[in-house]
Formats: structure tokens, C-alpha cells, sequence
């Protein structure tokens, strides 16, 4: 195959076939959850698992493993089965919108719905290959990928899917069954960052703020997640009991209420804002710590605390085309590496199964009023293809107490759509058959079969539309010494040139103020100038 | 009537002047800087350096007010047409065929007619309404209910404005010093506290009397 393959492309090289989340999951020391702040939580247990006769094996599958948690957590299966990592799916108390992956589109790879065989690697479950998939067996439930500790455990698409992808499933070591049973505890940052860091099909493709250098970040990159900082688990942050915890991007709290913001001794906390901790009047009682404090209301933490995303040398994907997708060479897909990231390796610019990308880092963000509220463009949403699609929007206003401005990754990207609908389609991208389109290269087929397997009406036309997504950023909190300047915002061409509805100083002066006092000043100049010059000449023809 | 060296700027009126004098410029080039007029300074150091001379300025002015009222000083700015003709007829014309300036200094009554306005106004007018919409723009989170409060736009404009007039004010004062005698003529009794004044033989009976040390 070697000697048959296309010249190679200048930067980067050029690889055959289909390999996604290969490369996933911690590479450095696995974590403790624990923080600076009350050291070892490890030491506090009451119980040693390892000494558990319920563990001692032996267990050939993940299901029998979750059989023994089950059987003396009797009632963390009925907690987790309601869970959005289980349910994949999520009612929006706000909108009323059924959302959750079994639903969404997104404009990355598009649906998880119809390619769970691939997608569900990332399930908090067994054996989800379809979406016929029976959501109250708690025995499916992986305890594991959340709780093990020993970074030996893995996951790997429920189905192989298509010949081309079979190098996805090569080289794996057999799983230890009884060491990582037996090895559990409170989730832990490679726990949670071995799906949420590699969202949209790779590391950092999708939120931006969500890397892999979060598993031991620099200080400067996460102050509160760094072991020279703070050193949190995700779970100090996403506090939660009884396998539900705070931290939704549908539904946010985009200012949090006094009663979430410092509460007192005793009291729950239940968000994860910034707030909960810091309260709202985080700076300190000082002439610039008070005006500071006067933006709390107005402005959310992260748009000047997370000067840029994507930093620590892990880029993210900004620009998606999908209409590149399908090339092959000699007959089989390929991938190009056309991006070199900062911490020097290099990222796939082109893919067969997914089209062409662009990537960022320290990218600045775009911000926006929000209300926390986000509403979605589902299968079910009719749009004007002529432009571009926003695949979530929110409401926020200057004048809307509940809103702040916030900062936002803008995720573009062409993909295809239903031309005689105006909807959304959904892809039939993995499986073993002629159709899928990870495999086949065919968008026709793909789509008709995506649609069809779903139940919804195609009308057998496929375009490209462009469409945006809006990811807020929590993420990469910077110590306060990197903290945003004020006249990132406060000049005329700053940050928030777009943001209006408000007065802000250094934008927002009128030119006729500026022209009115100019006229002052210069007039006052020129009448003195004026004055004195008729002084000196006249005093000159006096003395002639 | 005898004219006579009088200190007529008592020490807590030349620190007063002086110290405004350096406030006012430190507030002028910081506000600019907030305004965006230059950027030789970064944002938040002109925001915190604005507001700690806002608040040096109001302390300053605590003081001056209750030296006024106490010492019976704000006489001097009480305004009269008695001799303001003269005055404003010397700058516009007088001056350019080299006449001497109208005005005597008396010793209830510093400053010319003309002067004695323009200062009543900058006190009256000018520095309050600096001071109004500073504040205001200082605490407008206790105010405005709501960012989209139109009345901001309006306070930052007054506010800059006044700026603007005050930097006029300082550009024609520093000016009129090199009207009359001399730059060093006018600025000497601010400095050293004795001007030439024309005293009535009853103030000049009393300060050789009670205040022997105010005559030169």
C-alpha cells in the first residue's frame, strides 16, 4: 500500500483509512479528585474496594462489573438511569424543547442519532449500537468509565461499523475486569475529559475550552484546575449528589441569584457558577476592586477572566466544510495533517469521511447578551437557506436583569441539508453496509437512509447550508494577572465593538462631543493666539 | 490711596490653588485617556488614578469651601458691573494700543470685575457640574436601574464636556497672566502671597494694627 500511496503534502502527511478517538484519554498520571483545598478526599473513605468479596471476580464484561456495584449501591442505578449521560436526552424546563444527543444536530459530526453504533463510544452505557436502545436495563449502566482509577479502562464503539474503521479497535490490551472494579472513586479529571475533552471527534474540536491540556494544565492555561494552582476536579466545580450534578450549557445560569452566589456555612451549593464561590463582589474592597465589582451584574466572570480559548498549545476546530467530504485516493479514504498546533502535532486539515477544517488557538472569543436560555435548531425546524442557519441561539438584553455578556466560540460550518424541506438531516455515517456514509462516500445515500431509519420526511434533495453554533466558555480560567485589560473593551474598536444597547466609556462618545469640544479648545487656542499675535504687532507699530 | 505689598493669598489659598492646579491636570489627562483621546496610559490605571484625584479634589474642596464661608473670602468672587466696562473694553482694544490695565486690586476686592465673573462661574457652574455628573457616572450602579438607562449617555457627555470647557478655562487663564504688567508680575502673588494693592487708610490703620506681618 505504501508504494501506491499519493505524493505527499507539504506540511504534515497524508494517512489512509478512518481512525477517530484512537488517541483519546489522559496521557499523563492518572488524577485524584481531589484540591489544594481539602487535600486527599481518597483518605476519608470508609471503604476499601479492593477488600470487597463482591469484587473479587471474576468479570468478563463491563455489564457484570455494574451487576456488583449494583448490588450494594442499590439505588445508584435508579439515580443514574435518569441521568443525561444515560438518557441522552434532556427537556428543556425553559422552552419546552426536547433535546439530548438522541435528538440534536450539531455542525460537527453532525447526528449521533442513527450512528450510536460509532457516537455511543462515549455513552455512560453497554452495548447502545442503535437508537432502539432500552433505557431502563440499569445492568447497561458503565460505572466504570466514570469511577475506575487506574487509567486502564477504555471504551470503543459499541459496533465496528465499516471495514475501513476496523484499525479504531486494533492494539487495544485486554481490559483487567477485577483491577479496575475494584479500583473506583469519585470521578476524576481523566474520568470526565476522556469523552469531554475529544467532543465533536477529537481533542478540543468542540468546545474550544475543553482540551486535553486540562488533564494537567499550566497554571496560566487553568488556575483552578492546574496542579500549581488550585488543582480542582471537574466534580469541585459540577457539584451534584445522588448522580446529578450543576453545569448544563441548554439551560444556564447566566447570572447567578444572590442565593446561589457564597452560600452560607451549611447550605447546599448547587451550581456551578463562579459565583458559588466567589460571590458577587469577587474583586477586592479597593477604588479599582469596586468599580470592577460594578460589572458583575453586567458582564459574566468568564469574558474577562478566559482572555482567549484554546490556549495551552491544543487547537480547535473554528470552520467545518462538508462539502469536501468523500474524496478518496486509490478507492479509500484518506486524511491530511495541514496544521501543526502549538504543542507541535499536527492536526488533520482534511478528511475523507468529514470534509476540510480550520483551526484556531488562543482564539478570542465573540460575546454576546445571554440569558442562559438556548434554543435549538432541531430535525423539526424549518429555515431559510439563503442564510445561515444558527444551530443554537439565545435571547439576551442589556436591559434583561438575568442576562450578562458573555463570551462564545462561533462554530461555522457547511453542511448538508434537506433542499426541498429546509430541515436539518440526519447522516447514516457509521455502520457495516453500503450506505454509510464512512465507508461509502456517498451523501446521497447517506442521507436518504440517515432520514429514513428515522421516520422523517426527505425529499431526496440534499444542499449545503451554513450554519453556526454558539459554545459558551467556562473553561481555562486564567489567573488574575492574565485577566483581560479594560481596554480590551473600553476603546473604540475593542472586544465589545458589536455588543450595543448600552453606554459604555472609551466607545460610546458622541463625535459631536468630541467635535463641540475640540471647537472649545481650539477656539480658546486661536482666540489666544489671535490676541497675543495682535498684541506683538501693534506693539511693534507703536514703537516704529 | 496708598499702595501698598499686601499678602492677599493666604498660605491655605496658594496650596489650594496649587494643589487644584496639579489635580485638574492629572484629572484632564486621565479622563482623556479614559475618553480615548490618547493612550499613553493603560485603561484601568487612568480609571484608578481619575478617581482617587476626584476624591483628593473633593477633600480639597471640602476644605476650601469651609475656608470661604469662614473667612468670608467668597466676597471676592461676588459678581458687579461696577468697572467691568473698563475691563472688558482693555482686552478688546486698550490692550493692543498698550494702555495699562483699568483695574486696582483693592484689598476686599482681588480680582477684576471681569475675573471676579469668570471665577464665580467656573465655582458655580463649571466645577458642579463636573462634580454632579462625575458622580453620577462614578456610582451609576446606584442610580440607573438597568444599563440601558438612557440618562448614562448624558451624564458621560455633560461630564466630558465640562472637561472640555474647563481645559478652555485653563488655557485663557493661563493666558491673561501675560496680559497687563508680566507673566512673573501675575504669577508671583500666588506663589509668594504679596501683590500691589490699593488700600483704604482704615484697612491700611488696621493691618499695621493687627497684621503687620501681611504688609511688605
Amino acid at each position: 500500500m505504501a508504494e501506491e500511496a499519493p505524493e505527499p503534502i507539504p506540511t504534515g502527511g497524508v494517512e489512509l483509512g478512518i481512525s477517530e478517538y484512537t488517541d483519546i484519554g489522559n496521557r499523563g498520571k492518572v488524577d485524584n479528585p481531589v484540591t489544594k483545598l481539602d487535600k486527599d478526599k481518597q483518605r476519608k473513605f470508609t471503604t476499601d474496594h479492593t477488600k470487597l468479596k463482591e469484587l473479587q471476580g471474576p468479570f468478563s464484561s463491563g455489564p457484570e462489573v455494574t451487576r456488583a456495584c449494583l448490588g450494594c449501591h442499590n439505588t445508584a442505578g435508579h439515580q443514574f438511569i435518569r441521568n443525561k449521560h444515560w438518557t441522552w436526552s434532556y427537556t428543556h424546563p425553559v422552552t419546552g424543547q426536547k433535546l439530548g444527543k438522541r435528538i440534536l444536530i450539531n455542525n460537527f459530526c453532525t447526528n449521533a442519532r442513527g450512528n450510536e453504533g460509532m457516537c455511543a463510544q462515549c455513552h455512560a452505557g453497554y452495548n447502545m449500537k442503535d437508537s432502539n436502545y432500552d433505557f431502563t436495563n440499569e445492568e447497561n449502566i458503565d460505572c466504570l468509565v466514570c469511577h475506575e482509577s487506574t487509567g486502564t479502562y477504555y471504551k470503543t464503539p459499541p459496533t465496528r461499523g465499516n471495514k475501513a474503521c476496523s484499525v479504531m479497535f486494533e492494539g487495544k490490551k485486554p481490559i483487567d475486569w477485577v483491577k479496575v472494579a475494584q479500583n473506583v472513586r469519585l470521578p476524576a479529571r481523566s474520568n470526565c475529559g476522556t469523552c469531554h475533552f475529544y467532543g465533536g471527534g477529537g481533542d478540543n474540536v468542540k468546545h474550544g475550552d475543553l482540551s486535553s491540556v486540562l488533564f494537567h494544565p499550566p497554571r496560566d492555561v487553568d488556575v483552578h484546575m492546574s496542579e500549581e494552582g488550585e488543582n480542582f476536579a471537574c466534580i469541585i466545580c459540577h457539584v451534584g449528589e445522588g448522580h446529578e450534578w450543576a453545569g448544563s450549557r441548554y439551560n444556564m445560569i447566566a447570572r447567578d441569584e444572590k442565593e446561589h452566589a457564597r452560600p452560607k456555612p451549611g447550605l447546599e451549593r448547587e451550581t456551578a457558577t463562579c459565583e458559588s464561590c466567589h460571590g458577587d463582589k469577587p474583586h477586592p474592597l479597593n477604588v479599582k476592586g469596586l468599580k470592577l465589582n460594578d460589572h458583575v451584574d453586567r458582564v459574566a466572570c468568564e469574558s474577562c477572566h478566559i482572555p482567549a480559548f484554546a490556549r495551552g498549545g491544543v487547537a480547535t476546530k473554528v470552520d467545518w466544510d462538508w462539502t469536501t467530504a468523500g474524496r478518496t485516493r486509490n478507492g479509500e479514504g484518506y486524511k491530511e495533517e495541514g496544521y501543526q498546533q502549538g504543542n507541535g502535532e499536527w492536526r488533520h486539515t482534511y478528511k475523507s469521511i468529514k470534509g476540510s477544517f480550520k483551526y484556531a488557538e488562543n482564539v478570542v472569543p465573540v460575546y454576546r447578551w445571554f440569558d442562559g436560555v438556548m434554543r435549538y435548531t432541531t430535525i423539526e425546524t424549518h429555515f431559510d437557506p439563503s442564510k445561515p442557519v444558527n444551530i443554537n441561539s439565545f435571547s439576551g438584553d442589556p436591559g434583561d436583569p438575568n442576562s450578562r455578556i458573555w463570551p462564545f466560540k462561533r462554530m461555522h460550518t457547511k453542511q448538508p441539508y434537506d433542499k426541498g424541506n429546509n430541515t436539518l438531516v440526519y447522516m447514516h455515517l457509521w455502520g457495516d453496509d453500503d450506505a454509510a456514509f464512512w465507508g461509502n462516500y456517498d451523501f446521497a445515500k447517506a442521507i436518504k437512509v440517515g432520514m429514513e431509519k428515522n421516520g422523517i420526511p426527505y425529499s431526496g434533495e440534499y444542499g449545503f447550508v451554513d450554519t453556526y453554533s454558539w459554545w459558551p466558555i467556562n473553561h481555562m480560567v486564567a489567573p488574575k494577572e492574565n485577566a483581560l485589560a479594560c481596554d480590551e473593551c473600553h476603546a473604540k474598536q475593542g472586544r465589545l465593538a458589536e455588543v450595543k444597547g448600552f453606554y459604555m466609556p472609551g466607545r460610546d462618545a458622541p463625535r459631536w462631543l468630541d467635535m463641540l469640544g475640540l471647537l472649545m479648545v481650539v477656539g480658546s487656542l486661536g482666540g489666544v493666539a489671535g490676541h497675543s499675535l495682535l498684541r506683538i504687532l501693534l506693539a511693534g507699530r507703536r514703537k516704529d | 490711596m496708598p499702595v501698598r505689598s499686601v499678602k492677599i493669598f493666604s498660605g491655605f489659598e496658594r496650596f489650594w490653588h496649587w494643589t487644584q492646579m496639579t489635580i485638574i491636570f492629572l484629572l484632564l489627562f486621565t479622563g482623556l485617556r479614559i475618553h480615548g483621546v490618547h493612550e499613553l496610559i493603560g485603561f484601568d490605571q487612568a480609571v484608578e488614578l481619575h478617581t482617587w484625584g476626584a476624591i483628593a479634589l473633593m477633600l480639597l474642596w471640602v476644605f476650601a469651601i469651609f475656608w470661604h464661608l469662614t473667612t468670608g473670602a467668597w466676597r471676592h468672587y461676588l459678581p458687579t458691573v461696577n468697572g467691568l466696562w473698563p475691563v472688558m473694553r482693555y482686552y478688546a482694544w486698550d490692550i493692543f494700543k498698550g494702555k495699562p490695565h483699568p483695574y486696582r486690586k483693592h484689598f476686599w476686592r482681588k480680582h477684576n470685575p471681569l475675573q471676579a465673573m469668570t471665577y464665580a462661574a467656573l465655582k458655580l457652574m463649571l466645577f458642579p457640574a463636573i462634580w454632579i455628573s462625575g458622580l453620577a457616572y462614578l456610582f451609576y450602579n446606584y442610580w440607573q436601574g438597568g444599563i440601558s438607562n438612557p440618562w448614562l449617555y448624558w451624564v458621560a457627555n455633560i461630564h466630558v464636556l465640562s472637561a472640555y470647557a474647563i481645559l478652555s478655562f485653563v488655557i485663557i487663564h493661563v493666558y491673561m497672566l501675560t496680559t497687563g504688567d508680566s507673566f512673573r508680575h501675575h504669577l508671583m502673588p500666588m506663589i509668594s502671597g504679596y501683590d500691589e494693592v490699593q488700600l483704604t487708610d482704615a484697612e491700611l490703620a488696621y493691618l499695621e494694627q493687627d497684621e503687620p506681618n501681611r504688609l511688605k
